[in-house]
């Protein structure tokens, strides 16, 4: 670990911030409806929309109503870019002729893609056509981020609302989070990177005859824009089987830094637009310096297993940083903070095997999956937050002898009853599963590294099909039917059982009076709030995972210090 | 069921926009603006394309700049790391005959001074970029292989070198394909 | 009071006995975390009869694995005990009281009217309109309202307060409790309510509990508490075949000893003895709660509602000034004042005197035996004294002193008004006139409570506002409101103005909270979200409300705000410091779960503990001792300061919060000294 290192993790998120406070703003500006900057830009193609979809943009909806619309909408989705990848061999746009997706793989690449998780257990390269990446794959990286920022605006316009029912209409906001939010910023971003020197045509594969002698097949494709909303959408799905490790989908540092902006921008953008509705400027300053402080230390420990290198290679001599897995442009530094990011922000893109990570340096982006709050992706991270903040509130009131209020709105039995069936749903998810997996040959026969780290293997799987980051311990042979249904699944109910309850929680709270704010109210955006809410999403989420990655990353890194 | 209708209907224009039009424009952008890095930066010997400089190429043969092992063999279409656990005996085996590998081939070097870099396999398998110490390392057996001088190598490899961004991101390193390019430009030069 | 607060030891031997019988997993049920500690404790039972049960037995814990089992099934009995124990205890004391009140109800004999004769019938049969009589010496029958008759009663078996209270036909102070005792005179009363409705029946259920309902804070909290229990029951139950496909060998008993360790039990075992405990604060301090709901709105209240007499200011208005008019001084005014107050018994009137006497003038009554004291009307809205020599001497109201001086064709002084704008201040003033001559004002003045003023600010740094209501114009509603200390006022307040009031508030949003006695404040009283009646207050007062004060002190208010307070943050401390335990748990069970195993993970028992089952029944011996150590604390309440809610929280969390992580940490290693000293286990780490 080097001054240099530290600094160089510094500035990347220090620009992140910097880029997310005014996009933050824009975002409470677009939702809120009043004042919408470029109105007279986006609102033709929108009337287009609504006209062609048959929306009526004036209906509020209540919280079962707008619910139902997201399922559906979401279920629709689903089952087209299923379609699409069965049937991808006969449709246009295939040049290296690629044939239709067998049953297992769609239902687990179709689920994977509209819960936002992006988890492959397929090689772009080989599996998908042209279209697919673009019609199946691209589309759903664009709705299903625009599905969680709409849920979460949802909550938000409940938490503002006085004793009413609305929470705004689905339609509206799914379409506005997607052509005033993503579809701008993935244009920037694709062209940006294009220009930098990722791929973006048509063309077919190369076969070329190298010059070493041989052949070698150079796959291409439209892959910026696809790369852009990746990132942007808190996706992770790459083109290519590497991700983002790939040279055509992540060239150099600078394509780094892009995309390390592009999947942390948004979520950190709705801490911002997050506490402009709930009418508390500070609490986004707040959550911005906890949970990027959590980020930057989570990087720091990547940071520091990856350079002090692996000591069984030391023993050979082999002095150095663990290069195993990684790639020579990124240098170390922006590694781990890719590793950090990807998975605080549940993306999912890598740009190192994570499998290959030091133990430590792996456990890192295990455990921000498994705190699953630390911003966390596209909307469906922020309710993540909110729903542990309802947590801490609750406690917290408790402790100052009045009965909670989150924002003004109090916090009382259904709403703790609907905040504790979230929170229950991430370990259950993850551990049930994985104990099935550890049980079955089914489950064992993929892991492919011997011992604790094949445990890890199994467990990273679902903690990241969970909480729908899509990143893996890339070893794991996930492309079995066992694996394909039981990620599928858990990959839906890690996304619809929270935004079901937060979406409930929403409507019951928006039908709440708002408590004006007293000496006797428990602020919540205060830093010393901040730091009791982290402390008790660390203390959770340590309580619940701890003897599993105490049989995993630590077990392994204990043996691997005793060891050498 | 109107809802039904409508999420269908909002799925097929969606679809088109954002599945169809995005890209297809983008495509087009990239035609007009990127000629060259949207096609996939790729690398012509004369006219004929012969890798992309972004993809490390298999360059056997001690007379060719070698990139970084290849946990796929360097199959274009088949990217992908070894997936090997930092605790796992196949790491070390793999090391361990990749470290034979190099020294075999570069007897100049020892044990003590390989970079990981050029004995752990990289994350894509295509890695394109070498250490800048690494090419210097392998300049005795290129010249060696090819009669040109260190020299001249040196040179070479000296003005390819691509030094960490606002000296902070990355580390001093060469690319490969870019390397062997120049290589092979002037071997033809020299009629060799 | 005193047999209240009284702890005796027949409360605790009985809780002993009760807490057994609360095993029973009917009953247990309702308490989840605590019933799954018996589900926990029945497969240990299983496996120390057996210890091959469940096939998995590891070799490694083969030696003494009945004893072992035996042991942690002995613990986790105790646990629950200790938890049944603390319910018990706390519904203890209600449970004696109960049975005094009781028996008194049992005793209650009553004569009625039937076909116009008294007849006697046991109380309980007696139906709402009877009519009663009732004599001197026995028992009020029921509850009810005086028809007839007036009379001293003594309340003190409700009360506690010996003081004899008069009660009588109409106005506001003929409501009559049922086991209360006519000490002299008749009364007729008429019956209010049916058996098993009375205060006396309301009060027996209270404090036994036998009604008791979950609150919704409380009913929130339980599903939380659930919640984690169910996550700790998944961590468990997934680790056996994980660890299995690991290689490592769980031993089924050390694994239910770390989810009963991991469960909050602290704070489930004493949960239901804290609310009880809060309820049980409230009847000591005298006031009778309908529901533990109320008690927990009580911790909420935004805006507190207080009439200005008697809550704020003492309920009279005291002489503080004597101002002259031109012509006189103020000992001239003085004198005349004093001696037309001599005979004048109203607390004003000696007040006057009391006030003459600091400036050193004191007439004496025998002085003046002969002269004729004049009684205040609301006719002439004045009141002094005739000397047998004639003169004059008056007292009154400011327009109708000008009014009588005028008509003696007297002269009434220009400054008159000016002197008398200023007593109005924030007071009254009474005009003093000797004959036709007006010497000057007696500036009455109202007294705010000694210490009011502090106990507002206390409320206001806990977040409540103020508001007094008083039928007094607006400059002296100013006055008073600025020297209690009160955030605002409202002046000249009719009855419908406190409803108005109080709905204003709670479209706000705001948490209402007031106090009141008279009939006309019902309304008010049902439409607050905690409203307090005065004992001595009328029947539909008292129906109206929450809660009764039987002191009939309105300013107990503040107290009710404390408890309810005290009883949610008693519960959020007791609970925040049940899950901090749990760290310190998991360093001691974790390495000895698996560093049989994975010796490497023998690297987590960072407290040093002596062997793997000393380290897992430490840890469980603790869980099961803190539950007993925190019962006091649990009846007692978390000591409340008001101060923000910020600083509360950092000061509980610091306590309760880092307290929860330090404290197993040293307990657990204290407790695996005295097991390796005793020599009871024995066997080292692994690694």
């Amino acid at each position: 670990m080097t001054f240099s290192g530290v600094l160089a993790i510094t500035l990347v998120l220090a620009v992140t911030v910097a880029l997310a406070v005014p996009l933050g703003r824009y975002m409470y500006q677009v939702f809120d409806g009043e004042q919408v900057p470029f109105d007279r830009v986006f609102r033709p193609f929108e009337r287009v929309l609504y006209c062609v979809t048959g929306i009526r943009p004036e209906v509020e909806m209540d919280w079962k109503a707008y619910l139902r619309a997201l399922m559906l909408s979401n279920a629709a989705m689903g089952v087209f870019a299923y379609v699409i990848l069965r049937i991808q061999a006969w449709l246009p746009l295939n040049p290296a002729h690629i044939g239709p997706m067998p049953p297992y793989l769609a239902f687990n690449t179709a689920v994977s893609f509209l819960t936002n998780t992006n988890w492959q257990n397929y090689a772009g390269e080989q599996s998908l056509s042209y279209l697919s990446q673009m019609i199946a794959i691209t589309f759903l990286q664009f709705t299903s981020a625009a599905t969680g920022i709409a849920a979460c605006i949802a909550f938000l316009r409940g938490m503002r609302s006085r004793q009413a029912n609305a929470l705004g209409n689905f339609w509206v906001d799914l379409t506005r989070a997607l052509l005033r939010v993503l579809l701008p910023l993935a244009f920037v971003w694709s062209i940006a990177l294009m220009a930098l020197g990722v791929p973006e045509t048509l063309g077919g594969y190369v076969t070329v005859h190298v010059l070493g002698g041989g052949t070698q097949i150079i796959p291409r494709g439209p892959v910026a824009t696809l790369e852009a909303i990746k990132q942007l959408g808190t996706n992770g799905g790459g083109f290519f089987n590497a991700n983002s490790a790939h040279p055509f989908e992540d060239p150099n540092v600078w394509t780094c830094m892009l995309e390390i902006w592009a999947m942390s921008l948004i979520p950190t953008a709705f801490v911002f637009t997050a506490a402009r509705f709930l009418n508390a400027p500070k609490l986004g300053w707040v959550l911005c310096a906890f949970l990027t402080a959590l980020v930057f230390l989570g990087a720091l420990v990547v940071y520091h297993a990856e350079a002090a290198g692996n000591p069984l290679l030391a023993k050979l001599g082999i002095h150095g940083p663990n290069m195993e897995g990684k790639e020579v442009r990124f240098g170390i530094p922006l590694t781990s903070t890719f590793v950090a990011v990807t998975t605080a922000y549940t993306t999912g893109a890598v740009n190192a095997m994570h499998d290959s990570l030091m133990p430590l340096g792996g456990m890192v982006p295990l455990v921000l999956m498994m705190l699953n709050c630390v911003f966390g992706g596209d909307g469906a991270g922020m309710l993540n937050i909110l729903m542990f903040f309802i947590i801490t509130v609750f406690i917290c009131g408790l402790m100052v002898g009045r009965t909670p209020e989150f924002f003004g709105k109090k916090i009382e039995s259904r709403e703790v009853k609907l905040a504790t069936a979230a929170m229950l749903v991430h370990p259950f998810v993850i551990l049930i599963p994985t104990a099935i997996a550890m049980a079955t040959p089914a489950g064992r026969s993929s892991i492919a590294n011997p011992s604790l780290h094949g445990f890890s293997e199994v467990l990273y799987a679902f903690t990241s099909a969970a909480a729908n980051n899509g990143s893996a311990f890339a070893g794991l042979n996930g492309n079995t039917p066992f694996y394909n249904l039981m990620l599928g699944l858990v990959m839906l109910f890690g996304r619809y059982i929270s935004i079901i309850a937060m979406i409930a929680i929403a409507g019951s709270l928006a039908a709440k009076n708002i408590v004006p704010v007293s000496e006797g109210t428990l602020r919540a955006d205060t830093f010393s709030f901040g730091a009791v809410f982290v402390a008790i999403v660390l203390i959770v989420g340590a309580l619940t995972f701890f003897p599993y990655v105490a049989l995993g990353p630590i077990g392994e890194s204990l043996q691997l210090a005793l060891r050498s | 069921m109107i809802n039904l209708l409508r999420a269908i209907r909002f799925t097929f224009a969606s679809a088109f926009v954002l599945g169809l039009l995005y890209p297809l424009f983008g495509c087009l952008i990239g035609w007009l603006l990127f000629p060259f890095s949207s096609q996939g930066s790729l690398m012509k010997a004369g006219r004929e394309i012969v890798g992309s400089y972004l993809i490390a190429a298999p360059y056997k043969g001690p007379e060719w700049f070698a990139p970084r092992p290849s946990a796929v063999n360097y199959n274009g279409d088949g990217s992908g790391g070894s997936n090997d656990a930092p605790t796992s005996p196949a790491l070390l085996q793999e090391v361990q005959a990749n470290m034979r590998d190099v020294l075999k081939a570069n007897p100049s070097l020892s044990a003590q001074n390989i970079s990981p870099s050029m004995v752990e396999s990289s994350a894509s398998g295509l890695d394109p970029d070498i250490e800048f110490q690494d090419a210097l390392d392998q300049i005795p057996r290129i010249a060696k292989a090819t009669g040109m001088s260190e020299a001249w190598l040196r040179h070479l490899v000296e003005s390819h070198v691509i030094e960490p961004r606002l000296g902070l991101y990355g580390v001093p390193m060469v690319n490969v394909n870019e390397l062997n390019h120049a290589l092979a430009q002037a071997r033809k030069g020299n009629g060799s | 009071m005193e047999k209240r607060r009284s702890w005796s030891k027949a409360i605790a031997g009985r809780a002993v006995v009760d807490a057994l019988v609360k095993f029973d997993p009917r009953v247990l049920v309702r308490n989840p975390v605590m019933f799954v500690v018996e589900i926990g404790a029945v497969i240990t039972l299983l496996l120390t009869i057996q210890p091959s049960l469940f096939g998995i037995q590891s070799t490694g814990y083969q030696a003494g694995a009945r004893f072992y089992n035996g042991v942690v099934t002995l613990i986790l009995l105790i646990t629950i005990w200790f938890g049944n124990f603390a319910e018990a205890l706390a519904e203890g004391r209600g449970k004696a009281q109960a049975e005094t009140l009781r028996r008194t109800k049992a005793e209650l004999m009553a004569y009625v009217k039937r076909d116009d004769q008294w007849e006697k019938i046991p109380a309980s049969a007696l139906r709402r309109g009877d009519i009663v009589r009732v004599q001197a010496g026995e028992l009020i029958p029921a509850d009810g309202e005086v028809l007839e008759g007036i009379g001293s009663v003594d309340e003190s078996a409700i009360t506690g307060e010996s003081a004899p209270v008069i009660r009588g036909a109409g106005g506001d102070f003929s409501s009559v409790t049922a086991g209360t005792k006519l000490l002299s005179d008749e009364l007729i009363v008429r019956v209010t309510a049916n058996p098993g409705e009375t205060f006396l029946d309301r009060m027996i259920h209270l404090v036994e509990g036998a009604k008791r309902q979950k609150t919704p804070n409380e009913i929130a909290l339980t599903v939380l508490l659930a919640g984690l229990t169910l996550i700790f029951l998944i961590v468990i139950v997934c680790l056996p075949p994980v660890a299995q496909a690991l290689g490592v060998r769980v031993d089924i008993t050390s694994l239910v000893a770390l989810f009963v360790c991991l469960i909050p039990t602290t704070i489930g075992a004493l949960l239901s003895a804290i609310g009880i405990a809060g309820m049980d604060r409230l009847i000591r301090f005298n006031i009778i709660a309908k529901s533990g709901r109320a008690v927990e709105a009580a911790g909420d209240i935004d805006t507190l509602i207080l009439d200005k007499t008697g809550t704020i200011t003492i309920g009279n208005r005291l002489a503080y000034a004597f101002l002259p008019v031109q012509g006189h001084d103020e000992r001239e005014l003085a004198a005349v004042a004093s001696l037309c107050s001599l005979f004048d018994e109203t607390p004003e009137g000696r007040s006057v005197v009391e006030l003459a006497k600091q400036m050193g003038i004191e007439y004496r009554r025998e002085d003046y035996a002969r002269a004729r004291n004049v009684e205040f009307s609301a006719e002439t809205r004045m009141s002094g004294l005739d000397l047998p020599d004639g003169t004059r001497i008056r007292k009154g109201a400011a327009d109708a002193m000008k009014r009588y001086v005028e008509a003696q064709n007297g002269r009434v002084p220009s400054d008159l008004d000016e002197k008398v704008e200023n007593a109005r201040e924030g007071g009254t003033p009474l005009v003093v006139v000797e004959n036709d001559e007006v010497y000057g004002v007696i500036y009455l003045k109202d007294i705010v409570k000694p210490g009011i003023r502090e106990r507002f600010a206390e409320l206001r740094k806990m977040g409540i506002r103020t508001i007094m209501c008083t039928g007094d114009n607006a400059l002296t509603a100013a006055t008073i409101a600025r020297e209690a200390g009160v955030d605002d006022f409202v002046a000249e307040a009719k009855p419908e103005d406190k409803i108005r009031l109080i709905h204003r508030e709670q479209e706000a949003g705001r948490l209402v909270a007031m106090s009141g006695d008279g009939t006309n404040d019902a309304p008010a009283l049902a439409q607050a979200d905690v409203g307090l009646a005065m004992q001595s207050g009328t029947q539909a007062a008292k129906e109206a409300a929450n809660m009764v004060d039987l002191d009939s002190d309105p300013t107990k208010l503040l107290e009710v705000v404390a408890i309810g307070k005290q009883l949610l943050i008693t519960r959020g401390a007791i609970t925040t410091f049940s899950i901090a335990n749990d760290v310190a748990k998991y360093f001691a069970i974790i390495p000895a779960l698996f560093s049989a195993f994975i010796p490497e993970l023998g690297a987590l028992n960072i407290m040093h503990l002596e062997s793997p089952r000393s380290a897992i029944l430490s840890a469980l011996i603790f869980n099961a001792v803190i539950i007993p150590i925190l019962i006091p604390l649990a009846m007692r309440g978390v000591k409340y300061q008001p101060q923000s809610a910020m600083r509360l929280l950092m000061r509980n969390l610091s306590i309760y919060g880092v307290g929860g992580v330090i404290a197993p940490f040293v307990g657990i290693k204290i407790i695996d000294l005295a097991l390796t000293a005793a020599h009871f286990i024995g066997g080292g780490f692994s690694s």
